[in-house]
């Protein structure tokens, strides 16, 4: 792994017994000893603390000094309502490209006087190029370095937190805020991607060991690697970037059209005006030809990512592929994301699946599989 | 108790063989979340496929450490396949079988063998 970049908890990590494997460049730990099944549940249950430092923070600063021009350039990039983005919120959001595509998925915040986005490990230099050909001119984009990244996520995770700062019980669901912790400054958002209430928190580097033990010494919390973080994401039905969305699918298609706020869409007052917006905003109107669905398989065999998909026993021609899959320790059976035709995404049709040479029978479900549990 | 390079064990009792994977195996898969199991009394050679399990991470396939015959299959693990992780050479056992030939356990590696194998 000598070729791997390193988060500031790497023997943090280590120490704690975590199986370390490479992500995106990173040496990242994929679980701690306690395994996979029992961390995802620690997580639903209790709180469990994530290390997310190889995600990408961008600050967006608008050379007029006004962030609306800032929220302005960049509604140039993504389909999003920005620019109505008050300040102290955060809101989902993606850049698209010319053929209606999804370049990456990432967060906004309004911190007052700037944008503050964070952005996927593997698409973070790619979106900072695309950010500086986009909106270079009118705005200063700064990749922060020497900052941490780390999810408190789970039903103790606001108690966990309050304990260390007790303002931060008082924030709501995508609420962000710049708290301070014994002299340190903490840039929180009560937000994350288990489907859990909980936080994500950026702390200074040479902070950031200091910060997750005291956050690892309450007993609610323990540490949560990849592999959990897969299963809790999947369990709430959010998309994995590269996996379940990419360059070639569509926010439509991948039915992610809650996140196109009314005032980007055909008839609204910023219409368009984000690349791919003829596709995307036709697709809104008429339907995308295949829909990102979820998908319960009948008895317990996990249907994983490029699984084909059939209407029927015997159909030769396939319908569509799953994109994600696993078991879920939750809902304790398998659970799948994939695409399938329009004519067959209805919530409980039932289709099949190729497995190991056999069609097994799978329900289209709605998603989340497991309630969402948000402080909204 | 027998060791195979495919991180199984065998181990004799009376005419028949109970066949499971090591704990060294069990701990790589991470936690099983998927058994399924052969038919009883279905012939198999030495190699063939005959239970797939899948991990948290991935599906892997058990082989038949020999030719013979299934004789029983631990159903317990289809509905708990965590039993693998928590007791592998125990109550995880996958299925039994009769061996064509009980002698070619002879031929399989003891446990000093395999642990140098995992060393």
């Amino acid at each position: 792994m000598s070729e791997l970049q390193q988060t500031a908890l790497f023997d943090l990590h280590t120490g704690l017994g975590a199986k370390m494997v490479p992500f995106a460049g990173y040496a990242m730990p994929v679980q701690y000893p306690i395994g996979v099944l029992k961390e995802h549940l620690h997580c639903r249950t209790e709180a469990g603390l994530f290390d997310v430092s190889h995600m990408g923070q961008v600050i967006i600063r608008a050379n007029s000094g006004n962030v609306t021009d800032a929220a302005r350039a960049l509604e140039a990039l993504v389909p999003v309502d920005v620019l109505g983005l008050e300040a102290g919120r955060q809101r989902y959001g993606f850049f698209t490209n010319s053929a209606g595509g999804i370049e990456d998925d990432l967060m906004i915040a309004n911190r007052g006087d700037h944008l503050l986005l964070v952005v996927n490990a593997a698409c973070k230099d790619a979106d900072f190029a695309l950010m500086q050909a986009g909106m270079g001119d009118s705005c200063t984009l700064e990749m922060i370095n020497g900052r941490s990244l780390l999810a408190l996520q789970g039903p103790a995770a606001e108690a966990a937190f309050a304990q260390l700062v007790p303002s931060a019980a008082e924030m709501r669901f995508m609420d962000v805020a710049v708290v301070d912790w014994n002299g340190v400054e903490l840039w929180v958002s009560r937000s994350g991607y288990t489907g859990e209430d909980g936080y994500e928190i950026s702390v200074p580097d040479a902070d950031a060991v200091r910060f997750a033990e005291a956050l690892l010494a309450i007993e609610a919390v323990a540490p949560i690697g990849l592999g959990a973080r897969d299963s809790l994401r999947l369990e709430a039905g959010l998309c994995l970037y590269g996996n379940d969305i990419d360059t070639t699918t569509t926010p439509i298609e991948a039915s992610l059209n809650w996140a196109i706020q009314k005032v980007r869409r055909t008839g609204g007052e910023r219409a368009g005006g984000f690349p791919g917006a003829d596709r995307i905003l036709a697709e809104l109107t008429d339907g995308a030809a295949r829909k990102r669905v979820g998908l319960r398989p009948e008895g317990r065999a996990p249907m994983r990512a490029g699984t084909v998909l059939f209407a029927s026993e015997t159909s030769d021609t396939p319908i569509g592929t799953v994109t994600s899959g696993g078991f879920g320790p939750t809902i304790e059976g398998p659970m799948s994301i994939g695409y399938v035709a329009k004519a067959n995404a209805t919530v409980g049709t039932v289709i099949y699946a190729e497995l190991r040479g056999k069609r097994l029978p799978a329900t289209i479900s709605a998603m989340p599989f497991t309630a969402a549990n948000f402080k909204r | 108790m027998k060791f195979t390079e495919e991180h199984e064990w065998l181990l004799a009792e009376g005419d028949v063989v109970i066949v499971g994977i090591t704990e060294h195996a069990a701990t790589q898969l991470g936690d099983l979340v998927f058994v399924e199991l052969p038919e009883v009394g279905t012939e198999v050679s030495k190699d063939d496929e005959v239970v797939v399990i899948e991990s948290v991470k991935a599906a892997s396939d058990i082989l038949a450490p020999l030719d013979g015959e299934i004789v029983e299959v631990n159903e317990a693990l289809v509905d708990e396949p965590t039993k693998v992780n928590e007791d592998a050479t125990g109550a995880g056992w996958m299925f039994k079988m009769k061996l064509a030939d009980m002698s070619e356990l002879d031929d399989l590696l003891d446990e000093d063998a395999y642990k140098a194998l995992i060393d």
